[in-house]
């Protein structure tokens, strides 16, 4: 539906047009890419409800013939997914109490704090984005396994208490935008920083926290590399290492079970979206902030 | 809270130097945090990953010096070195450029003034913000020769689609078709890109008679070329990092960058050495020599940019 602008000469009627079919052929080129974005997603949640027989019938069916609902409860019962969700969950948690308290804490100072070397300091912490976690791993693994953390939950929760270059970076250029004067009011009736960070900067800050909260969980959520290497026990395993392992052990490709897993691993994840679609994007569209 | 004690101070200078220096001390305290993170989680490992790449570093007792011994093994006596060092750069040699345009393309797509382009914009951000072994597992069962998704609609157009993660030419394709499914990431990037640039500019070059496809290559293009660059830059660094994947996806999953080490990528086989091996000193070597190729990379991108990236109001020459 073009806007209907009032009526020009011939040559715009021509124009517009033309215009209207190169709209409409956008149109469907959009709801066919759409098809093949959502495929896949479809193709998951169908084969998670379907027979082991009916997926490898040829050709393959688009809709369950019928729904085998009973694939998710023997999923959860056969890997021990109840214990699994627990464990992410309680990491998930944590790291995302870590995450935004911190990076909104270390970043109040940066932005609201004189002192010297705060310019030098910001910079190496934009730096250490581009460093490759890979070149840290090792190191890191090996300080955590000297002071006996290794085959616990610490290595993945409490590097999160102190902050991460992207939050802080986020964090700041949030605070930056509220006025100075607001803290220096609050200075002259007698308040710390750390009064000023918790009762000003925190609660102003929610859309923020929000768009961190998710980052953090989504991360901790869906980290492999981490419990793969500091997890030592299978009842500690996570989502994502219990779903590999029972996909090894399984041997033959179990899709109706290996997709049911799968749905339900994602779902977390999908249902934030949908509730807090926003924040997703913020955080997508705030780091293209900084591209300066 | 003091006010006492602050008052009764003679000097005034002197007061406010204190004052400064509370100031400070105030600062450090919020930064601390981070930067005691930064020594025990980035600038340590650093470094003792830099020293511990010239031992014979393997975590019970040894850790001698043996100079560059780690780095002449690696170039001269470790055939997987070469192979996983060749699989990663075809990786991203590919899916870096397939991504970016794929991106640029969907956003261009996403910016027309159509109906529901609200949902669409989400249906294409969609896939972007799952990941982790659920996408994996889901891909796997997409790619399957014969009840994959894939080859089946490949079949209607009579394709007859490959075995995608079982033939080893084509197993790194694979995870780069996964991977373009996720472009809905950069395309928020252009899309915000896009929706800055003018609307005069088109309007400018129409009423010069330029139509769709010269208004892209000399408006639309140049206009972004700074979210390209960032893209870029990021994608290349996340490209050097790709593990999970192979880890996962492999044919065998007892035996991670199978088939034939054709999904064997550099940090997988830097993972192997340092967790299945122990060979730590090993693994540190290959780590910083991923990073300087990731370093001079990147550089090499910064120094390009100064020709193609256009600055809006800045000129550069």
């Amino acid at each position: 539906m073009s806007q209907t602008t009032s009526s020009g000469p011939s040559y715009f009627e021509g124009r517009r047009n033309r215009e209207r079919i190169r709209k409409t052929l956008i149109f469907i080129l959009l709801i066919v890419g759409s098809a093949s974005f959502l495929m896949p997603l479809w193709w998951m949640l169908q084969t998670s409800l379907k027979s082991l027989e009916e997926i490898v019938q040829y050709p393959p069916t688009w809709w369950p013939e019928k729904f085998v609902w009973s694939n998710y409860t023997e999923t959860w019962a056969a890997g021990n997914f109840t214990r699994y969700t627990w464990n992410t969950t309680i990491i998930a948690f944590f790291v995302v109490i870590g995450q935004v308290l911190s990076n909104s804490f270390i970043a109040y100072g940066f932005a609201k704090i004189k002192f010297p070397g705060r310019g030098p300091l910001f910079l190496i912490i934009l730096g250490t984005m581009t460093i490759p976690g890979f070149v840290t791993m090792i190191p890191t693994y090996l300080l955590f396994s000297k002071i006996g953390w290794v085959g616990s939950y610490l290595p993945l929760i409490v590097p999160a208490f102190f902050g991460g270059a992207f939050q802080i970076f986020l964090f700041r250029q949030y605070f930056m935008t509220i006025p100075n004067d607001l803290v220096e009011a609050a200075k002259i009736d007698g308040a710390n920083h750390v009064y000023v960070w918790a009762r000003l900067m925190v609660p102003l800050s929610k859309p923020v926290m929000a768009t961190i909260a998710i980052m953090a969980f989504n991360g901790a959520w869906n980290d492999f590399l981490g419990p793969l290497i500091y997890v030592a026990s299978e009842d500690m395993y996570t989502l994502q290492i219990g779903l590999q392992a029972f996909k090894v052990s399984s041997g033959v490709n179990q899709w109706h079970y290996l997709m049911a897993g799968s749905v339900l691993v994602l779902l977390p994840v999908l249902v934030l979206f949908f509730f807090f679609q926003r924040y997703f994007i913020e955080g997508m569209n705030i780091s293209a902030g900084t591209k300066g | 809270m003091e006010s006492g004690t602050t008052q009764s101070m003679p000097k005034k200078k002197r007061k406010w130097l204190s004052l400064d220096k509370r100031e400070a001390a105030q600062g450090y305290m919020f930064v601390a945090p981070w930067i005691i993170g930064f020594l025990c989680f980035t600038g340590g490992p650093l470094l003792f990953s830099l020293y511990a790449s010239f031992t014979n570093y393997d975590i019970t007792s040894r850790m001698d010096w043996v100079g560059l011994r780690n780095y002449q093994i690696m170039f001269n006596r470790d055939p997987l070195f070469w192979i996983s060092l060749k699989n990663t750069l075809y990786y991203v040699a590919i899916m870096v450029p397939l991504t970016t345009i794929g991106s640029l393309l969907v956003a261009v797509l996403l910016n027309v003034k159509v109906p529901g382009m609200r949902i669409f914009r989400t249906i294409y951000y969609l896939p972007a913000v799952l990941s982790g072994i659920g996408v994996y597992m889901l891909w796997m069962m997409l790619l399957e020769p014969q009840s994959g998704l894939v080859n089946t609609v490949l079949g209607f157009v009579g394709i007859d689609g490959p075995n995608w993660l079982t033939d080893p030419n084509w197993t790194k394709d694979s995870l780069i078709l996964m991977r373009l499914w996720a472009v809905g990431g950069g395309m928020l990037l252009y899309l915000a890109a896009l929706q800055g640039v003018s609307e005069q500019l088109y309007e400018a070059a129409e009423l010069d008679g330029a139509g769709h496809i010269r208004k892209f290559w000399h408006i639309t293009v140049p206009m972004v070329t700074p979210v390209i660059f960032f893209d870029l830059v990021t994608s290349l660094i996340g490209g050097f990092q790709v593990f999970q994947e192979g880890y996962i996806m492999s044919a065998d999953p007892t035996n991670p960058g199978s088939p034939m080490n054709s999904l064997l990528f550099f940090n997988l086989h830097m993972f192997n050495k340092a967790f299945k091996v122990f060979d730590m000193g090993y693994a540190m070597a290959m780590a910083w020599f991923l990073f300087l190729i990731a370093i001079a990379v990147t550089i090499f991108n910064m120094v390009a940019s100064k020709y193609w990236v256009h600055y809006e109001g800045g000129d550069n020459r």
